[in-house]
């Protein structure tokens, strides 16, 4: 077995990038704050792009506006085409709030976005029904979507939050995660009792019922009223130990200039900031629940004993099939992260962690809350799937746990591959798959089981009905 | 009630209404949330298919991630194509220069890959950070010996049409380098990019006219052909929008005339067919095509029979990439008894709506350059049953619980020819007849 190293790329180039660009990040952040438009600026292909990505994945209308660049505009710089941008956004729209995302091409001309929202607001100070505006720096070259989420995250806390007289209330930054997931932390910081922030929330927004009529902005979305509230707070939970500091990769400048919106709050408004793993799996889990008590002073409500005993019940039923078994992992940084913290829960081995983020913590994440065996696992920051469809070739995985986007290897390798996380391009469901927590780690364990007892079964000579 | 913006109105237009001459051909107007993209993915739509290219972009990530494998362009040999290979600049590319970063990869890439010809990508900021892409292939193409092709394509410089127009020229640059023997009846296919294999449906029609088909560009298509293109006697050219560029250029240069066509519908593709044979001036091949197309009718009207029963008099709404194909989308609609009531196109020009005002009837609503704002209100103006369109529009149709037929780049079912007529039936015929609606409506 190869020791753990952190393998290097051996190409200067991408060869099919595990990652996307920080516009989309943003992007998505943005449809989480209610009566929200995105409007990116930069060319027309960026937000186009970034629309269709998106609808491959969520299935919902993904109105992203955009002030799409000229010639002139790359040349004299895009104030005017930014003015003309949010007129008619406004006119179209009527949002409540405005959230800017910049681009490589705004970025490397030099576009300063907050002045140009300052401006704006200027020549526009009688208007009553003026947006509220949000903004977040996302060149491309800068990091990845994961980036572009958290500096928009980031980017509404510092523009909304509101320092006031401390109340009992959470806020939760829960990350990139599941329509389904928001739902049902929703529904557990109900079930708490308690008031809280869950930001950015767009479990309605990117996942709708039908209409009669086509909604302009789709309902759903934290509330202004709320993302203000955030700095009342008596504490923060923040999944997610990497967040954006991939976007530190490849800068030249402001090395320094990288905190995350919890930890904001903590230096701004002295708000405590609880940093965990994303909650898959039990210990996970348990301690965000040991968090969620800690801070509200109430004992975990039995439906979550309950839904961790079937969990601990399942793990045991199952044991055997997933035991000793090898999988390659790879998305976001964060996202693998918490499930390496899973799989080691049920014996499955990581034999291949891959990222296209670039943090540089990811080794020392995994290794520092021992959520791997160093000597069986090759982790790959900076991955695409290309390098990554070479180390499987040798490894041999058993199974493939990550996005759409490794089908072809699964399929090259004739392995199963667990879809999680973003995007699913090639099936149903994608937003309404689970992940967090007993209930959603419980939907996860169930898929990963049943994708290796298909794959014994069909690989089987003996069409078996009992297992 | 929806808004439609001043500037926009120009482009919007109904049949039998005051306004005759549709505006059309302009930049999108910021903040409309226009449904097109850039120059960039205008030239990268039209590259692709190339199978046995190396297809490399130059900039920051986004712009590869996103067209990873993005057409159903098949190959029926290398698949090159469908891999997404980029320079992936970063913060320090940008501020000292990329082109070194380009250099090392299309040097790694080729030595790996082997392709006979690289086409380099720039998108937006390559330009601006002041990259000399050209001097970098140039010297590429000397050491690897294979064509290393500038693709100048900057996202902000123009439209979809302009990267069109980039990508004609950077084939343009391949055809006329190689010299084979053609056979007598030879033609190139200009604008078929084989979705779902739909340029594999019209090679056997040409075949059993008796007519070679020389190079295929872009479907399925292959360097040494394109390289070899000019040695055909004719284009025939569809998606007029994206080839008639690089077929006006090889009429100038190598005398290569060129007819436009339309392979959806019964009456377009019958006449691609009837037109090529009635270029070749041979009794010949009109007697194989006429022999052709009886057979396919003959097997083709009794088939549509139920669906045209089934659907006659729903109504649909259109709006495609190009308006060339939403004009036979109006006809084949016909076939199976269904009216158009929208009609629009991200990039048709002053002909192509005159035309469509022609062929539709009183009242439907023509559009240049829509957004959802504008589509969600005139399909529920028109009370549309169908929505004919890509991914974009899908969910526009879906949520407010309309029928969808997907044209765009992505599907897996081929709608040209006969048989892809067929297929357009029944695909229209499963969205509208679905038992779900009765949930929504």
């Amino acid at each position: 077995m190869q020791t753990s190293t952190i393998k290097k790329p051996t190409y200067v180039s991408s060869r099919n990038a595990c990652k996307l660009c920080a516009p989309l990040g943003a992007s998505l952040v943005f449809k989480g704050i209610e009566g929200c438009i995105p409007m990116i600026h930069g060319s027309q292909g960026c937000a186009t792009y970034i629309r269709r990505y998106m609808i491959s994945h969520y299935k919902e209308p993904m109105d992203i506006a955009s002030s799409n660049f000229s010639e002139e505009s790359t040349i004299y710089g895009g104030n005017r085409n930014f003015v003309q941008s949010i007129d008619n956004i406004r006119k179209q729209y009527s949002p409540k709030v405005m959230g800017i995302a910049s681009t490589c091409l705004s970025e490397t001309i030099g576009e300063d976005i907050p002045a140009l929202i300052a401006e704006y607001k200027d020549k526009n100070q009688d208007d009553t029904d003026l947006p509220l505006f949000v903004h977040a720096a996302t060149p491309s070259y800068q990091g990845t979507h994961m980036d572009g989420f958290h500096e928009a995250v980031l980017g509404a806390v510092k523009s909304l939050a509101e320092e006031g007289e401390k109340e009992m209330r959470i806020n939760l930054f829960s990350g990139f995660i599941s329509p389904a997931d928001i739902r049902g932390l929703k529904e557990m910081m109900k079930d708490f009792g308690v008031k809280y922030t869950l930001f950015p929330d767009y479990s309605e927004s990117l996942d709708n019922p039908c209409w009669k009529d086509y909604h302009l902005i789709p309902e759903g979305g934290t509330p202004i009223e709320e993302i203000r509230a955030m700095g009342k707070a008596a504490g923060t939970i923040e999944f997610g130990t990497v967040l954006n500091k991939g976007s530190l990769v490849g800068r030249i400048l402001n090395k320094n200039g990288c905190v995350s919106a919890g930890e904001w709050l903590q230096n701004n408004f002295f708000i405590e900031n609880h940093n965990m793993i994303m909650p898959v799996g039990i210990e996970a889990t348990d301690r965000f629940m040991m968090t969620m008590e800690s801070l509200t002073g109430t004992k975990m409500p039995e439906k979550y004993i309950l839904q961790r005993g079937r969990l601990v019940d399942a793990y045991i039923d199952s044991h055997k099939y997933v035991f000793g078994k090898k999988a390659m992992v790879y998305g976001e940084e964060d996202l693998v992260i918490a499930l390496c913290s899973f799989l080691a829960e049920i014996g499955i081995t990581p034999a291949i962690i891959a990222s296209g983020g670039e943090s540089g913590i990811l080794k020392k994440e995994l290794i520092s809350r021992s959520l791997i065996d160093p000597e069986k696992t090759m982790i790959m920051a900076g991955a695409d799937f290309e390098s990554m469809r070479e180390m499987a070739q040798e490894i041999r995985p058993d199974i493939l746990i990550g996005n759409s986007k490794g089908y072809y290897i699964a399929r090259e390798l004739g392995v199963p591959l667990v879809r999680v996380g973003f995007p699913v391009h090639d099936r149903v469901g994608g937003p309404r798959i689970k992940h967090l927590c007993y209930e959603g780690t419980q939907e996860l364990f169930d898929r990963i089981v049943n994708a290796l007892l298909e794959y014994k079964q069909e690989h089987s000579p003996v069409g078996y009905k009992y297992m | 009630m929806s808004y439609i913006l001043e500037e926009r109105k120009k482009q919007i237009a109904r049949v039998g209404g005051t306004v005759k001459d549709i505006d059309c051909g302009k930049v999108s107007l910021a903040g409309s949330v226009s449904q097109r993209a850039c120059v960039f993915c205008g030239s990268r739509v039209v590259l692709y298919p190339v199978a046995d290219a190396l297809h490399i972009i130059h900039g920051p990530i986004g712009c590869a991630s996103y067209t990873w494998d993005i057409r159903g362009s098949l190959s029926s040999g290398p698949e090159l194509h469908r891999l997404s290979f980029s320079t992936d600049l970063r913060e320090k590319d940008v501020v000292f220069g990329g082109a070194e970063k380009l250099r090392q990869s299309l040097d790694e890439l080729i030595d790996r890959h082997k392709p006979k010809a690289a086409f380099v990508y720039s998108t937006c900021i390559v330009g601006v950070i002041g990259d000399d892409v050209e001097s970098v292939c140039a010297q590429m193409e000397q050491e690897k010996g294979i064509p290393v092709i500038p693709v100048q394509a900057p996202g902000f410089q123009g439209s979809k049409k302009d990267g069109y127009k980039i990508a004609c020229e950077a084939i343009f640059k391949l055809v006329g380098t190689l010299d084979k023997p053609t056979p007598k009846y030879s033609i190139n296919i200009l604008g078929d990019f084989n979705l779902a294999g739909e340029l594999w449906i019209l090679l056997e029609y040409y075949k059993k006219m008796g007519i070679h088909v020389n190079a295929s560009i872009t479907g399925d298509g292959r360097v040494d052909d394109i390289r070899n293109a000019h040695n055909a006697s004719l284009n025939v050219v569809q998606c007029s929008g994206s080839m008639i560029h690089l077929a006006k250029m090889m009429k100038e240069k190598y005398d290569v005339p060129f007819l436009r066509v339309s392979y959806f519908g019964i009456e377009d593709m019958s006449d691609a067919l009837y037109d090529v044979a009635k270029f070749f001036k041979s009794e010949e091949l009109m007697d194989a095509a006429r022999k052709l197309v009886r057979e396919e009718i003959g097997r083709l009207i009794p088939a549509l029979v139920p669906y045209k029963e089934a659907l006659s008099g729903k109504r649909a709404a259109i709006y495609v990439g190009g308006a060339f194909k939403a004009i036979s989308l109006v006809k084949a609609l016909r076939l199976i008894g269904m009216k158009t009531v929208v009609i629009g196109s991200q990039t048709g020009d002053k002909d192509d709506y005159k035309m469509i005002q022609e062929l539709c009837d009183d009242d439907t609503i023509i559009v240049d350059d829509s957004n959802p704002v504008e589509l969600s209100a005139f399909v529920k103006e028109t009370k549309a049953d169908l929505f004919i369109g890509g991914v974009k529009e899908r969910p526009i149709a879906y949520k407010i619980g309309l029928g969808f037929c997907d044209h765009n780049h992505e599907r897996k079912e081929p709608l040209a020819g006969y048989d892809g007529m067929l297929n357009f039936a029944k695909e229209v015929y499963a969205t509208c007849m679905s038992p779900v609606w009765k949930f929504v409506k």
